[in-house]
């Protein structure tokens, strides 16, 4: 067996989790508590390993002998401006926060902007690449979703059938989106179940 | 424990013994019978193999829930097709890239990958800068994973686990490179976008039959096996329910 610690770590972590879960004992839920409170705190410090990998991956690439990628430098000076100044001045300084929202915000506005540019374009590429029945309901609910929350049936709401009609399509979706969750609820399960009877271990490299 | 707990963990218990019963106990090379085809993993299987002849790299992206969240599901079912896609890739001049918008994902995404070369007999493919963060929130996760479609000579990509609208600029940015893309997330929102982007979406609760379909091994298509007979069972369960409904019982 692969990691036999790990793996019996595992079981028992996830199992004592479990059962705090469903079982009303003061030392379960303590011990489910607690050990819920140590996962966020792993979490936290594995971000910032992450963070610090993701810093020297750019900075190897900065330094390569052949291929340099200069984009990695704008990375680097980012984070250390960013770094430094969030520590002298602290996250909640007004100051910093301007600084750096006025950064952020503008670009990631820009970003928003070509991607409803490119979900556009991709809608209209959609009946070249896919000529099914699946691609013309999809054009067509788009459409007729887009039409239903624009507001322009909302004048013939005082008739009672339009009211109905417009009533029945709105829960359509709402109908269609709760039985994918329902599967995705259902795959989630048997996914955690695989790790808690070890039968998949993404943890034991 | 109030009734719907218990059969909460009724549920669970059931779930795990029909697990159990058909990992270890079902005929072996039962693989993927009574499976609908789905040309999807074909299309994938064909750019794993067409990328280690080619000497290109795929670029397997985990999404950005983490562990400690309930859409951390979705990044396990990525962790395992990715453990998977690295083992079918480990022949590659050039190893997979995985890229997440977790660090506890990305710290797991080169354990999954230094076990596949471990089991490949290849450890020294192991590069633990080929498993790395792309970025921190939604729109860096995708600045961060945008640079792959243009260097790094990848050539399909592979995207798994939770994302936001924003990851269909990935899948357009690659499209026009004409590389190879299979979608599956957990996220609704994501699923609509790559519907109308990704090459080869997979809709719902597919993206959790990924590592069974890539033949990952028998406790994944036992696994699967279950969420079919359960899914069977909430069908029965709201058919009953709608009809007891209509004839005034309930």
């Amino acid at each position: 067996m692969r990691a036999p610690f790990a793996t019996a770590v595992a079981i028992g972590v996830g199992l004592v989790i479990l059962l705090g879960y469903f079982m009303p004992i003061p030392i379960l839920q303590n011990a489910r508590s607690l050990l819920l409170d140590w996962a966020v705190i792993l979490s936290s410090v594995a971000l910032l390993v992450a963070i610090f990998n993701l810093f020297f991956v750019h900075f190897r690439r900065l330094a390569a002998p052949k291929r340099r990628d200069y984009y990695s430098l704008f990375l680097i000076i980012g984070f250390v401006m960013t770094l430094v100044i969030g520590l002298i001045f602290g996250s909640t300084d007004p100051q910093y926060q301007r600084v750096v929202t006025s950064i952020q915000m503008p670009i990631e506005a820009s970003l928003m902007a070509i991607l409803a540019l490119s979900l556009a374009y991709a809608s209209l590429r959609l009946f070249q690449r896919r000529s099914g029945v699946l691609a013309v309901i999809f054009a067509i609910s788009a459409v007729v979703f887009l039409i239903l929350f624009s507001g322009l049936l909302s004048v013939g709401n005082s008739l009672p059938l339009i009211r109905e009609v417009t009533a029945f399509l709105q829960r359509l979706p709402v109908a269609g989106a709760r039985g994918i969750l329902l599967g995705i609820a259902l795959g989630s399960l048997t996914t955690g179940l695989r790790v808690l009877l070890a039968a998949d271990r993404p943890y034991s490299g | 424990m109030n009734l719907g707990q218990l059969f909460g963990l009724i549920i669970i218990l059931i779930s795990a013994g029909l697990i159990l019963y058909f990992w270890l106990l079902d005929k072996p090379g039962r693989f993927l019978r009574g499976f609908r085809p789905m040309p999807g993993f074909q299309r994938l299987r064909r750019a794993i193999g067409l990328s280690v002849e080619q000497g290109n790299r795929l670029h397997i992206s985990l999404g950005k829930a983490s562990l400690v969240n309930p859409a951390g599901a979705s990044s396990l079912a990525a962790l395992a097709a990715l453990e998977r896609i690295a083992r079918m890739s480990s022949l590659s001049d050039r190893p997979p890239i995985a890229s997440s918008g977790d660090g506890a994902l990305a710290i797991l995404s080169q354990d999954a990958m230094r076990s596949a070369y471990r089991l490949s007999n290849s450890p020294e493919l192991h590069d633990p800068d080929r498993g790395r963060l792309a970025g921190a929130t939604p729109l860096s996760f995708l600045a961060g994973m945008l640079p792959l479609v243009h260097g790094e000579h990848v050539s399909a990509h592979v995207l798994l686990g939770n994302f936001g609208s924003e990851i269909a600029l990935l899948a357009e940015a690659a499209n026009q490179k004409e590389q190879f893309t299979l979608a599956a997330s957990d996220s609704l929102t994501a699923q609509a976008v790559l519907y109308a982007t990704a090459q080869e979406p997979l809709i719902g609760e597919e993206l959790f039959a990924v590592s069974a379909y890539l033949l990952a091994g028998p406790q994944h298509t036992a696994s699967l096996r279950v969420h079919d007979l359960l899914r069977l069972g909430v069908i029965a369960a709201i058919l009953i329910l709608v009809i007891l409904s209509l004839a005034g019982v309930l």
